[in-house]
């Protein structure tokens, strides 16, 4: 073997019709790549890209025998895959190829042809030193475990589960609260058709909960997720709820029995339930929980009044958390969003005025299974004579969230709607712009403004009981600066409905960290790519859908859900996935052991294990992401990335620093 | 005398800076013609020696640029690339580098303006500091 071991490179420089012939003199610099040692051949081609272009590239391989390819021309990330692909069909592993970039780094940000040129030659004369010290990779494959998780039980859980239980996967849903349904079991009518909610959800429900290929594990939460796409592993914790669910029948004696009020989470507070309970009529799994916070059982070792009543004998107060561990080949995370809490937001009252509620407690109270049985009724129980409904309480705010959280403006519609249907009242909807981009939307707000609703646009200053007139009397006063008439409004009413953003979950956080997912900056998750690849996270095999991903209506979220089906079920119906090649390698000779590659990295992909009588580091592949930070901390140079190793990044810092 | 032209190399890394750099060349946005960048998978992945060879080789200026913290594809890249600037810092001041010839950037796939803005700022720094010391040490080496 020569000094070269028999390196032959070949060079391939792109015009790309005037782009880069324009302002590079690419005959100079395919002159200049032949003198660089080892280069066997070097050209230039009108369009590298084209059939006859690769072809030239393919030929050369064939005829000089080379085993190094370098293409200059256009970004790496418009045309690398193109000649790796030309590469390979000539036989050539495609990591033995190098792409230097003329054209949006040089030809087209550059004027002066010499100083262009000039650079175009550094730049190729780097790629070959680079490619000198390239070597063939495998490309590697595993299979896939065709089980999916999701994780959330809300519309966007239930829907995902569904699409892929009905092509005859297995799914497990999990879901942290005693039944799924998440918040759309909440709404009542659903904009812009004023379909029932849960008419249309909990259909639904059910068909989750006897669906053959779906294994409901509610009121049971995530613990701990290891593995990577197509394989993970997944534990998780199946609270006690001191009621055995084979033998629960639902009854709901328990509940008659149980002496314990407290507020119902179901009915925002604005209702009771008991210590056992079950959260809503529809709830599935139709089973009882005990609060053991509340339980006076658990208080005070006393009661046991569920228990006496139970006939089906499912009441078990020594049951404890269970962990369990299940294998699946992708994850649908689906885990919904908070609601902002007003009470910040001092000025409007919330918390201190009883008749200035959220919008959440509005959808309980026009619901007809809500506390007041679907009447519009004030704390007192009177019927309101005027009504304000207050738009972007806490979005498009930069003191609390500065995005729109797109739902508001076509429920304070519905709300106008409804109060307007139902009672006598005046309403007025203070806005500051209306948003109503979806189907049927704009028809939906050109029918409610034509319904007597009184429109104000601006943002409200604040809501006060401190009336300076005898009609104000007994009233809330709203103070909003009406900015199309350039005029400040007193709005003497009744009730105030605040339309609070939806934010995202307090724990996302946690979750984020348990699956290695991103957060952007107003902290929901992140997506691969927010126009191309929106359902997809930067962890492969897992995927996002619903208001984790941002505030969305139902018909977006139900879309998006569908579409990380699509996802999980592509990946299942391949049934094996291709592993990134260039990923982190150790030389297990070097290395010490040390444990700073497994403490640096955020994918768990290096282990330091015992091997032959001491510790070494070893890479999960599967796992690995090749992003170097562990071979920047690796105190001995064991650990390395393939295909971007050391001597090839040395390389291209030698040949540019060469004056 | 020619006017004194520095060589900068920055090492961009793939998802987010070089792809802005990307992006100025497509925008076509003119910038100074003395940078020349290493395309790496994720800031995290510069390794100091990368940069003190840059420097020993003659380089008279270095950006090491990637994601922001809420951008990175690896999760938390650009947090590992604080904690080796920062030592790398000192490693560069001690050898008698100016502190001008060295930066750390963070530039976002939309930031193609802040990238051309940075090699034209750092080109007129590095005209007023001058040469780096290393390069005439290496003439006088491979001399």
């Amino acid at each position: 073997m020569d000094r070269n071991g028999h390196r032959k490179i070949g060079v391939y420089v792109c015009h790309c019709g005037l782009n880069i012939a324009g302002t590079v003199d690419v005959e100079k610099v395919a002159e200049y790549a032949g003198t660089l040692d080892v280069v066997v051949v070097s050209r230039h081609y009108k369009y590298m890209c084209s059939e006859p272009g690769q072809a030239i590239i393919k030929d050369d391989i064939k005829q000089y025998e080379l085993n190094r390819v370098v293409v200059a021309s256009c970004s790496p990330r418009m045309h690398e895959l193109t000649f790796r692909a030309a590469c390979q069909d000539a036989g050539l592993n495609p990591y033995l190829y190098e792409h230097a970039n003329i054209r949006e780094q040089c030809s087209w940000v550059h004027k002066n042809r010499e100083l262009a040129t000039e650079k175009a030659k550094a730049l190729v004369r780097a790629a070959v030193r680079r490619v000198f010290y390239q070597e063939p990779l495998e490309v590697k494959e595993a299979p896939v475990n065709p089980n999916v998780l999701v994780v959330g039980g809300g519309i966007a859980g239930i829907q995902a589960a569904l699409d892929i239980a009905n092509g005859e996967h297995k799914v497990y849903l999990v879901e942290r609260e005693p039944s799924i349904g998440g918040h759309m079991a909440q709404l009542d009518r659903t904009f812009p058709t004023l379909d029932c909610s849960e008419c249309i959800l909990t259909p639904k429900m059910t068909e989750v909960g006897h669906h053959p290929f779906i294994e409901l594990l509610a009121y049971s939460e995530v613990e701990a997720v290891s593995g990577s796409i197509g394989n993970f592993k997944v534990k998780v914790r199946k609270k006690a709820r001191y009621v055995d669910e084979s033998k629960c029948i639902g009854c709901g004696v328990c509940e008659e029995k149980c002496p314990w009020k407290v507020d119902s989470e179901f009915e925002v507070g604005l209702a009771k339930r008991k210590a056992i309970y079950i959260p809503f009529a529809q709830a599935i799994p139709n089973v009882a929980t005990i609060d053991r916070e509340h339980c006076a059982y658990f208080k005070t070792g006393k009661c046991r009044a569920c228990e006496k009543f139970c006939e089906a004998k499912a009441i078990d107060f020594e049951q404890t958390d269970e962990s369990i561990e299940i294998e699946v080949g992708s994850i649908i995370i689906t885990t919904g969003y908070d609601i902002f809490d007003p009470s910040v937001i001092s000025q409007y009252g919330y918390g201190r005025y009883e008749n200035v509620i959220t919008s959440l407690e509005f959808e309980r109270i026009t619901c007809a299974g809500g506390p007041t049985g679907g009447r519009i009724l004030l704390k007192d129980g009177r019927e309101p004579e005027s009504v304000a409904i207050i738009h972007c309480v806490g979005s498009r705010d930069q003191r609390y969230h500065e995005y729109c959280s797109r739902v508001c403006c076509m429920y304070g519609l519905k709300y106008a709607h409804l109060i307007r249907e139902f009672t006598n009242a005046k309403v007025y909807e203070m806005y500051i712009d209306m948003r109503c981009f979806g189907e049927g939307y704009e028809e939906f707000y050109k029918r409610i403004s034509e319904e007597g609703v009184k429109f104000i646009r601006g943002k409200v200053a604040r809501v006060t009981d401190r009336t300076i007139s005898e009609e104000e009397k007994g009233k809330l006063i709203v103070l909003v600066e009406d900015t199309l008439l350039g005029k400040m409004i007193r709005a003497p009413v009744d009730m105030v409905i605040l339309c609070i953003a939806l934010e995202p979950r307090s724990d996302t956080e946690q979750v984020a960290k348990i699956f290695s997912l991103n957060q952007r900056a107003d902290g929901f998750f992140m997506e691969r790519h927010v126009k191309l690849d929106p359902v997809a996270t930067a962890s492969d095999g897992v995927f996002i859908a619903g208001c984790c991903e941002g505030p969305k209506d139902i018909p977006d979220t139900v879309a998006q859900a569908s579409a990380a089906a699509a996802k999980a079920l592509s990946l299942i119906s391949k049934g094996r996935i291709t592993l990134e090649a260039a990923t982190a390698h150790v030389d297990e000779i070097l290395c010490q052991g040390c444990g700073r590659c497994e403490e640096t990295c955020d994918f768990h992909a290096p282990k330091v294990i015992h091997k032959d009588g001491r510790w070494v580091s070893t890479v999960n592949e599967t796992v690995c992401k090749g992003c170097g930070a562990c071979a920047v901390v690796c105190p001995t140079g064991a650990m390395s990335i393939r295909n971007f190793t050391r001597k090839q990044i040395l390389s291209i810092v030698d040949a540019l620093v060469e004056v | 005398m020619n006017e004194f032209e520095p060589v900068i190399i920055a090492f961009c890394c793939n998802w987010c800076t070089y792809a802005a750099a990307d992006i100025a060349g497509t925008s076509r946005i003119q910038y100074p013609h003395n940078v020349n960048i290493v395309r790496v998978m994720c800031s995290g992945m510069v390794d100091p020696i990368y940069v003190l060879r840059a420097f020993e080789g003659g380089a008279d200026g270095v950006i090491i640029a990637g994601c922001s913290y809420v951008d990175c594809h690896y999760i938390n890249g650009p947090v590992k690339c604080d904690a080796m600037f920062e030592r790398l810092k000192g490693i560069v001041h001690t050898l008698g580098l100016e502190d001008e010839r060295l930066r750390r950037e963070m530039i976002s796939t939309s930031e193609s303006i802040v990238f051309a803005h940075v090699v034209e700022e750092m080109v007129g720094q590095l005209k007023k500091v001058g040469p780096s010391p290393f390069r005439k040490v290496r003439e006088d080496i491979t001399v």
